[in-house]
């Protein structure tokens, strides 16, 4: 065995081995520790939970590698998926808390008078939490794949039994203790690497800092100028200012991706956990904290990469590297087909360019910067292996956030809440374990055979937050009329304009060849693409609820005095449980 | 009552203050007026990139402790706590 994987194992299975600990230590005794951890995490604590909880394959992977091709197109994730935690903050985690229930469909429920709006947000929380743990099982197996250099399905196979055993024992509270390690192991690994880069590139060792500095090579020259240089004169557009789409796309794709942050029930069910109002709103903040250290670190990785990549491939101006050159990094990752060359002008030095025909870097896959960064920049083995831990923990912390969330709206919104309302506690938690042992085998399933549509669905996934579930979260919090035929109507509109715009772009679930119309900017409604519509089908969900608000009776005495009292921090603090 | 929607007016009128800020540093600063920032700069940075990547995550954070202070006085002054 060599160095690498035998440092790879030693941080994959020791982190592992700490995540089995903390699974036994934190059994759940009860629903009410199975679902809300029995309200008694801190604020801190929980901050760094929804850290791990929210930073998923996704964010530790892959967001890095589409910046550093986006440049500055890529900071609609960065906006967007940070700045949905000022709205939760201050509209909707103080109020939902004080009312004290479990669940997302529960506040809609309750709020709504309705069942069927119960029933509605349970079916958007399904398809939602679903859509996203795909990924994150993919994430686990390419993780096992490529690191340990184990066949896809096992990795699966090991990921699925380390979930299974600490979700299902237990529950939200072995859930929120394991992200809070989770989330140190992440952030390790994630800063590390950067802090290395950093210093290598520009002599300053903080990533934030030092994407805004000179180059250590002497020339006195900046960073992101030296990139915007080198990239342009490749025909690339210009790192620091090229924009995604237009900007009415870049302002629509970040609204949407902050309501539908905002929006995703696995978030909104973390500020469940915390003992008080005030508590709730500090958690968003220390979340936000424990967020911000990779989000605004991840910028630096993304420019610092691309540099890196550029900077091997061509050293100096027409000065290409050979190919019988390459260093073991541009070997490793060409075992895998993410990256690929092909000599086309037959001079073997590799050309990078941005003109297809003259381009030999025929695939770059994005996913491959962050995993490949510590070996561009020759950082030790060590480093590497901590990258591994790093993924998993990813990952795996944001695949039992979504299976908690899946869990409990079937065992407790569904099961319970409607179907079979005398169910025992003890039979509730029961059900719960059994629900979301089902779930695992699904998602793992869904992992083994991921469906044609799995790329296209995690904008679906904000885009049902963004434009059923938040909507209707504001209007109950915010409108004391609001009633249950406006909510439930605005909800089926925002989520039927919504899904009609990506389907016919994407296509039917996204079959190939059903998309009505063509998935190509000129195509698009005003330049807005399918994956930011979600802000536009949240502006259709508020019209259509004041529109039918307007034509039948507003919302009861008893309910506007339910909204009051959730409004308030006084009196009766509901523990988040038997009720 | 009175003293419940009082809470709740002065509640509305600081988040309100807040989205402002928050608007202004990320679509404001990050997207419509990015080219007008980007004639200034940060150190390496063009001043729009930087709030676009850097800053209006820093502003989310400030405000978020801002306004979590803000309502933690407000709720000791109408005896709410």
């Amino acid at each position: 065995m060599d160095e690498l994987k035998f440092y790879t194992y030693i941080a994959v299975f020791g982190t592992f081995g700490l995540y089995f600990a903390i699974a036994i230590w934190a059994r759940a005794g009860s629903t009410s520790e199975f679902y809300a951890a029995g309200g008694g995490i801190t604020p801190l604590q929980n901050g760094m939970a929804i850290g791990a909880d929210w930073m998923s394959a996704a964010s530790f992977i892959s967001m890095a590698g589409l910046i550093a091709f986006l440049g500055y197109g890529g900071s609609v994730f960065l906006m967007g998926w940070t700045g949905g935690y000022v709205l939760l903050a201050m509209c909707l985690a103080p109020y939902m808390r004080k009312h004290g229930k479990f669940t997302v469909p529960e506040f809609v429920g309750d709020r709504f008078y309705s069942k069927t709006a119960r029933i509605v947000t349970i079916i958007c929380l399904i398809v939602a939490s679903v859509t996203y743990i795909i990924g994150q099982m993919k994430g686990v197996g390419v993780a096992f794949s490529r690191f340990l250099e184990v066949e896809y399905d096992t990795g699966l196979y090991i990921g699925m039994g380390v979930v299974f055993f600490y979700a299902v024992l237990g529950g939200m509270k072995g859930i929120t203790y394991t992200q809070i390690a989770q989330y140190v192991v992440l952030i390790t690994a994630y800063t590390i690497p950067a802090v290395f880069i950093s210093f290598q590139l520009t002599g300053n060792p903080i990533p934030q800092l030092g994407l805004g500095s000179t180059l250590a090579d002497g020339s006195g020259v900046y960073l992101l100028d030296r990139l915007d240089l080198v990239v342009t004169d490749l025909g690339f557009k210009e790192y620091t200012v090229s924009k995604m789409g237009g900007t009415l796309n870049m302002f629509a794709y970040t609204l949407s991706l902050m309501i539908g942050t905002a929006g995703l029930p696995h978030v909104i069910m973390r500020f469940f956990t915390v003992p008080s109002v005030k508590a709730a709103r500090a958690s968003a903040g220390y979340a936000l904290i424990f967020i911000a250290l990779l989000y605004t670190v991840a910028p630096a990785v993304g420019a610092m990469a691309r540099y890196n990549l550029m900077n091997t491939i061509e050293p100096s101006a027409g000065q290409n590297l050979d190919y019988e050159q390459r260093p073991q990094w541009f070997k490793d990752w060409e075992k895998t087909g993410l990256l690929e060359f092909s000599d086309k002008n037959g001079d073997g030095k590799i050309q990078y360019t941005a003109d297809a025909t003259t381009n030999e870097m025929v695939k770059v896959d994005r996913d491959i910067m962050v995993l490949a960064n510590p070996s561009i920049a020759n950082l030790p083995n060590w480093v590497i292996a901590l990258v591994a831990a790093g993924g998993l923990a990813a990952a795996l912390s944001t695949a039992a956030g979504l299976l908690l969330a899946i869990s409990s709206s079937i065992s407790h919104d569904l099961l319970k809440g409607i179907l079979t309302p005398d169910m025992t506690e003890k039979t509730e938690l029961l059900t719960g374990r059994i629900v979301m042992s089902v779930s695992i085998l699904f998602a793992g399933y869904l992992g083994l055979n991921p469906p044609g549509f799995a790329a296209g669905t995690v904008a679906l996934a904000f885009g049902l937050a963004a434009s059923s579930i938040f909507p209707a979260l504001m209007m109950g919090i915010f409108s004391r009329s609001m009633n249950d035929k406006g909510a439930i109507a605005g909800m089926c509109a925002g989520l039927g304009v919504t899904m009609l715009y990506v389907f016919q772009h994407k296509g039917i679930m996204f079959i190939p060849g059903t998309s009505f119309l063509g998935d190509m900017p000129a195509d698009w409604f005003l330049g807005i693409s399918p994956n930011a519509f979600g802000a536009v089908g949240a502006i259709v969900n508020f019209s259509v609820a004041f529109i039918v608000l307007k034509m039948t009776q507003p919302a009861p005495q008893v309910i506007r005095d339910l909204v009051d009292n959730f409004r308030s921090p006084h009196g009766e603090i509901a523990e988040a449980h038997d009720h | 009552m009175e003293n419940k929607n009082t809470y709740w007016q002065e509640n509305l009128r600081l988040i309100l203050i807040c989205l402002v800020i928050w608007f202004v540093v990320s679509f404001g600063f990050g997207i419509l007026l990015v080219d007008v920032l980007n004639e200034f700069r940060l150190g390496g940075y063009k001043l729009g990139f930087w709030f676009a990547q850097q800053g209006s995550i820093y502003a989310f954070l400030g405000l978020i402790f801002w306004y979590s202070k803000k309502m933690n006085d407000l709720d000791k002054k109408y005896n709410v706590e």
